[in-house]
């Protein structure tokens, strides 16, 4: 029960659950003065409710947190108290007013008092934006500064309310290299002024660019917390994944094998396709009856490639071929004339369509490409749903509920059902087995096997690498939203794999 | 949205740009008056070159100012309120009927024209902001509610005999120094009405309230961005609360306004009211979607509309039905560029 | 027994039918108790000697029609867009206009029609479908919210009207004309029932033999997903207005012939509210989604039958607006988040009292 000298934060054994979900379990997490930490963990390993906790947006179940001196535990319950103990947050989306200027985003909203003193107010913001070296003027509109601005801006308003711990969650995630180099440069600033930072990223690079120490979360357990000097990337990814590097103990799976005719074009390929959604331009082929995998961490750019691939997000570069042939695909119904088909990522905003029946979100994307004039008949779309729920043994209480209240696997296989019904030539999983149960997680590795093998090519996302193993006979790794590696063959390792996502210096 | 592979000299056009959306669609809007008038004076000869004439659009108009106003600052929020010509419409049927048949005082109708709006204002505000239901619909109906009312309270157009009120009708502030001469000879003085000034002094304090109170730039704030508002510390449901009373207590004062000018009640006074208040506001460079306008603006995009209708009438052209399309022509015109001039603005940031 | 009788009303107040239904059911005990004569219905003999209904029902179902026919196009542009289009009744004066501009050319009084009435009501369809088409583009293309954008056509739509005719107010004398709004001879039914059959069976058949009703829905719900499935949600959108425009024209033909004339500020004054009014009291939300198409047409009938029971107690026409926007207002209280949450809570907590007290 030490207090330790000069932590600003110290979070002990935090619980929290939500209905059915225990998100964080007896996590400890402490920062100190000068500090910039590194929270990182995968989906659902609990890293933004930890942030939430912290900040009052959601009230922690068990578990003390202690700011800096004091004595007794704080009591945070709204974003407002979070704010009067010195906690600040910038998160990803800029949350300040665009029709603002610079100096009223940083000063609005706080003070008492009736009348607004703009003389005051824009020299104070003039003496803060210099001293944090914020290419800026006050009375610049908000929105006529590039991102990084706004957000150095935003780190410029909690620095000003004197805080003691600035939570930056995601911040670089719209930012360019340039941009992220003077974000840092303010870190460091404020790291000199014992601000301490808790760091919220997917990019490894620049954890290992700005970092003192790392904590790392899984499954909302806390895994561990290292001084980034004695975690090699490696290593990281390793726990990140939930992987033991060991070379005695690496398991050999079942390799995926793939006998490539050369003499077929692929069934689809892309040449430095890219598309408005910021990864980086990119080749791209897959050939009949074969499984490739995209694998990164999250963040790394996969689902943009995919994206970019089925016309979802605005294609601005490149070509793309299917079957030898030049085609175009600009938005989605292009794709799926071409016999892509596409599950989402996020199944909630881009694959559910919440109020209709299971029935109809499986026929959906089957009678998009039938036709306006030719719908299923009632008969015929009984039978297809019915097919597919036993198919895939959908748990539902009968074909027309209502599909939001599934549960989130279940949804899952309706999707699943939807883009199997449109009989692809190519089809696009995004992390199709999160949040599905064990069991059904082998099935559909077996599914995608089981399609391969009757001639469909089929590209599988999933941060789980032992998934990808057993069906891709072809691995291309992503990091920091470009390719890095392709692997096949003997390549297809865990340690290898790992080795590549990791990238940089091993040791 | 990434931005990768942004050139420097991209960045430095971007803070080039230094002029704000507000003051932007601003300078638009003046220079649109000030090309209407001016043409209006080329093609319509010397009658608009009177001081008298212009004085006659403010006389006119004043409450027209003062409901675009309120209009303005509800706009800013991001809401929107139509129930002004119908809460006008009211307020006069309501005092017409006060000052004639009950024998009332003049003050007193000044009264009961302010609780009218503020009862609005309240009811409307406390639907929008804190029930959350949409603006449209809930102003929709207080706009139905009080053309019903105004039948209910009296059927038949009169007009208001009561001295007190006649005289307060009729009285002239005299502006000296820029009469005229009249047909028979007579130099007459140019004056306005008492409305102008009520109107003029609106005008300034919501102006002074907009730029230089803190509660001024909160409407500002939650019309730009109601998510970040709030995480900034602004109490956003009090602030959209604030502008739809306001809007209302307005439309209780334009509406008083309006009576001293036409001195009658009719169930059809200030029909398409509120539509005149919305494109003077939308000329005057307040933006549909929040977080952009301006008093002054609104202000101009008052006279840019009536100099419209008066070009249109001494024209000789049919009131009734010209100057409704060229109103929605402007207004469907001003919507089309403000919603190209913000997403090149997004586009670009 | 009870519990079947249970079963049957839980399954029967679960659907979204019930609400209209359940209004139409008070409305018809309010007005059976204060006054059964309500229901009278008389056959008579009109002016030409043709047998005809008459009575409160009968008014009911002759200006309900016109609003059934409106509710189709208006319940499609609220489930697609999220937003309702309040410019019908101008949109009525235009198409009015129209039709009597192509029967009477220039000449207002004419003796003989100078174009067969179907000719007529075709141009207005064109037309009507060009000014959908107009809230269409600005609505799915500039996407400015629906009810800002048909607040253009809203205050433009009469002026345009009356423009059409030279602002003129041509009378047509020809009887065939009349036949549509009022009786076909020998047929005591309301002409303009039988049309809004007629709108219901084109539509029913749409729904069915089309993907309209799956399409409209799905861009209504989650029109991100819906584009992930290769639908086109701007498009829907559009069609969705432009499909408002063909009803109003339909209902422009009704308003026109029942009087054989026009009257520009006072035609399908105020209709849009009774649209609006008809697609939420069918249990449709008015922020879009799924939708009830039967349901809101019998809104439109049960909509009808509140403006006729008020007319029916003295209540004036003007003063009609007043009374709706009560019911609008307690409509949309009722449904917005924050107060269905509470009586949730609130009936939650009733159960389990009565639960600890039985």
């Amino acid at each position: 029960m030490l207090v330790k000298d000069k932590s600003v934060l110290e979070m002990r054994n935090i619980y929290k659950s939500f209905p059915g979900v225990l998100a964080l379990q007896a996590v400890d997490f402490t920062l100190h003065e000068g500090e910039i930490h590194a929270l990182m963990g995968e989906n659902g390993a609990g890293k933004s409710t930890l942030i939430k906790v912290l900040t009052g947006v959601y009230e922690k179940d068990q578990g003390e947190i202690f700011l800096g001196k004091m004595e007794k535990a704080a009591v945070i319950r709204s974003p407002q108290d979070a704010q009067n103990l010195g906690i600040s947050t910038v998160y990803q989306e800029i949350t300040l007013c665009p029709n603002l200027s610079v100096a009223e985003n940083m000063y609005i909203g706080r003070g008492k008092g009736l009348c607004q003193n703009w003389k005051k107010m824009n020299e104070d913001a003039d003496k803060i934006l210099k001293s944090l070296d914020i290419s800026a003027g006050a009375t610049q509109q908000l929105s006529s500064c590039s991102l990084a601005i706004q957000q150095m801006v935003a780190i410029a308003r909690a620095v000003d309310m004197d805080c003691k711990v600035l939570i930056l969650d995601e911040p670089t995630s719209s930012l360019d290299e340039q941009e992220v180099e003077k974000l840092f440069g303010l870190m460091r600033d404020l790291k000199a002024r014992g601000v301490g930072i808790v760091f919220v990223t997917h990019f490894l690079e620049q954890v290992y660019a700005v970092c003192d120490k790392i904590t790392v979360l899984r499954d909302g357990k806390l895994v561990g917390e290292y001084q980034i000097k004695d975690l090699p990337r490696v290593q990281l990814v390793a726990k990140m994944l939930g992987k033991e590097l060991d070379d005695v103990a690496d398991i050999k799976d079942e390799v995926q094998v793939y006998e490539q005719d050369g003499s077929i074009p692929p069934v689809f390929e892309a040449e430095a396709l890219q598309s408005n959604a910021g990864i980086k331009p990119f080749d791209f082929h897959i050939r009949k009856g074969e499984v490739n995998g995209l694998t990164g961490l999250l963040g790394s750019g996969r689902s943009e490639c995919v994206r970019a691939i089925f016309g979802a997000d605005r294609v601005i570069g490149g070509a793309v071929k299917k079957s030898g042939k030049a085609i175009k695909i600009s938005k989605p119904i292009d794709a799926m004339k071409n016999g892509i088909a596409y599950l989402p990522e996020d199944r909630k905003a881009d694959g559910i369509v919440g109020d209709l029946s299971v029935r109809e979100n499986i026929i959906l994307a089957a009678q998009v490409l039938k036709g306006f004039f030719k719908p299923f008949s009632k008969a015929e779309a009984n039978k297809l749903a019915d097919e597919y729920i036993k198919l895939l043994e959908i748990k539902t209480a009968s074909a027309d509920t209502p599909i939001k209240s599934l549960s989130g696997g279940n949804q899952q296989k309706v999707i699943l059902a939807r883009w199997l019904l449109t009989h692809p030539e190519y089809l696009i999983l995004d992390e199709p087995t999160r949040g599905i149960d064990v069991g059904t997680k082998i099935e559909i590795q077996k599914l995608v096997i089981k399609l391969a093998s009757e001639g469909m090519s089929v590209t599988f996302i999933s941060s789980e690498i032992d998934e990808m193993l057993r069906t891709c006979s072809r691995l291309i790794v992503m990091r920091d939203r470009k390719m890095v590696g392709e692997l096949s063959g003997a390549g297809l390792s865990q340690s290898k794999i790992m080795d590549t996502i990791a990238g940089g210096d091993k040791k | 949205m990434a931005l990768f592979n942004k050139s420097s000299a991209a960045q430095k056009q971007l803070q080039k740009k230094s002029i704000s959306d507000t003051n932007l669609l601003l300078s638009i809007t003046i220079i649109v008056f000030f090309v209407m008038y001016i043409g209006a004076i080329v093609f319509q000869g010397s009658g608009f070159l009177k001081a008298q004439t212009f004085f006659n659009i403010l006389n006119a108009n004043a409450a027209l100012i003062i409901a675009s106003c309120g209009l303005s600052i509800v706009m800013i929020t991001g809401s929107i309120d139509i129930s002004v010509g119908g809460v006008t419409a009211l307020v006069s049927m309501c005092c017409a009927v006060y000052l004639d048949y009950q024998g009332g005082n003049v003050f007193v109708s000044l009264l009961i024209a302010l609780a009218i709006g503020l009862g609005y204002g309240l009811v409307q505000g406390l639907l929008i902001a804190y029930l959350d239901i949409q603006p449209f619909i809930v102003s929709l109906a207080g706009m139905f509610f009080a053309r019903g009312m105004t039948t209910i309270v009296h059927t038949n157009p009169f007009n208001v005999e009561n001295k007190a009120f006649v005289a307060l009708k009729e009285t002239r502030v005299i502006i000296p120094g820029l009469g005229s001469v009249n047909k028979i000879g007579k130099y007459v003085d140019a004056y306005v009405e008492i409305g102008v000034i009520v109107a003029l002094l609106i005008v300034v304090i919501l102006f002074l309230v907009l730029k230089w109170t803190k509660l001024g730039r909160s409407f500002y704030a939650v019309g730009g961005n109601r998510q970040s508002a709030l995480m900034l510390g602004i109490n956003v449901k009090r602030t959209r609360f604030l502008a739809h009373l306001f809007c209302g207590v307005l439309a209780g004062i334009g509406g008083y306004v309006y009576f001293l000018h036409v001195g009658s009640g009719a169930a059809s006074h200030a029909s398409g009211m509120e539509m005149n208040a919305i494109a003077s506001a939308i000329i005057g460079g307040t933006l549909l979607t929040g977080g952009v306008g301006n008093i002054i603006g609104t202000l101009f995009g008052v006279l840019s509309l009536s100099t419209i209708q008066n070009i249109v009438s001494s024209a000789g052209l049919d009131q009734a039905w010209w100057t409704g399309i060229t109103i929605a022509a402007m207004l469907c015109l001003f919507l089309v560029i403000q919603s190209i001039v913000m997403a090149r603005k997004n586009r670009s940031s | 027994m009870t519990q079947n009788k249970k079963n049957i009303f839980a399954k029967l107040s679960g659907r979204q039918i019930f609400i209209p239904i359940a209004a139409l059911l008070l409305l018809a005990v309010f007005n059976l108790i204060l006054d059964p004569s309500f229901y009278k219905i008389a056959l008579s003999v009109n002016s030409a000697g043709d047998p005809v209904l008459s009575g409160y029902l009968i008014t009911i179902l002759d200006y309900g029609s016109e609003l059934a026919i409106l509710a189709i196009g208006m319940t499609l542009v609220t489930a697609a867009s999220g937003g309702q289009d309040i410019s019908v009744g101008a949109a009525i004066a235009i198409g009015g206009s129209v039709i009597l501009r192509v029967l009477c050319g220039t000449d207002s009084r004419p003796e003989v029609l100078k174009a067969p009435i179907i000719a007529a009501f075709l141009v207005s369809c064109v037309v009507c479908m060009l000014f959908g088409a107009f809230n269409g583009v600005l609505v799915a293309g500039f996407k400015i919210q629906p009810m800002v954008a048909t607040l253009i056509l809203f205050t433009a739509g009469r002026s345009i009207a009356a423009w059409i005719n030279n602002n003129e107010l041509p009378v047509i004398s020809d009887q065939s004309f009349g036949y549509f709004g009022g009786f076909i001879p020998g047929i005591p039914i309301p002409t303009p029932f039988f049309i809004a059959v007629i709108c219901m069976i084109v539509m029913a058949l749409a729904l069915k033999f089309t993907n309209l009703g799956l399409y409209t829905q799905a861009v209504g719900i989650n029109a991100g997903s819906s584009r992930l499935n290769g639908l086109n949600p701007a498009f829907i959108k559009f069609l969705a207005f432009v499909i408002l425009g063909l009803c109003v024209a339909v209902a422009s033909l009704i308003k026109v012939s029942r009087i054989s004339s026009i009257n520009y500020s006072v035609i399908a004054k105020d209709i849009e509210m009774d649209a609006i009014l008809a697609v939420a009291l069918g249990g449709n939300s008015l922020s879009g989604g799924k939708f009830n198409m039967a349901a809101s047409i019998l809104g439109a009938y049960v909509i009808q039958f509140l403006t006729t029971t008020l007319y029916k107690f003295n209540v004036k026409s003007d003063a009609l607006s007043a009374y709706k926007a009560i019911v609008v207002i307690a409509l949309v209280v009722l449904s917005a988040p924050v107060v269905r949450e509470k009586f949730s809570s609130l009936w939650k907590k009733m159960k389990l009292h009565t639960k600890e007290v039985g």
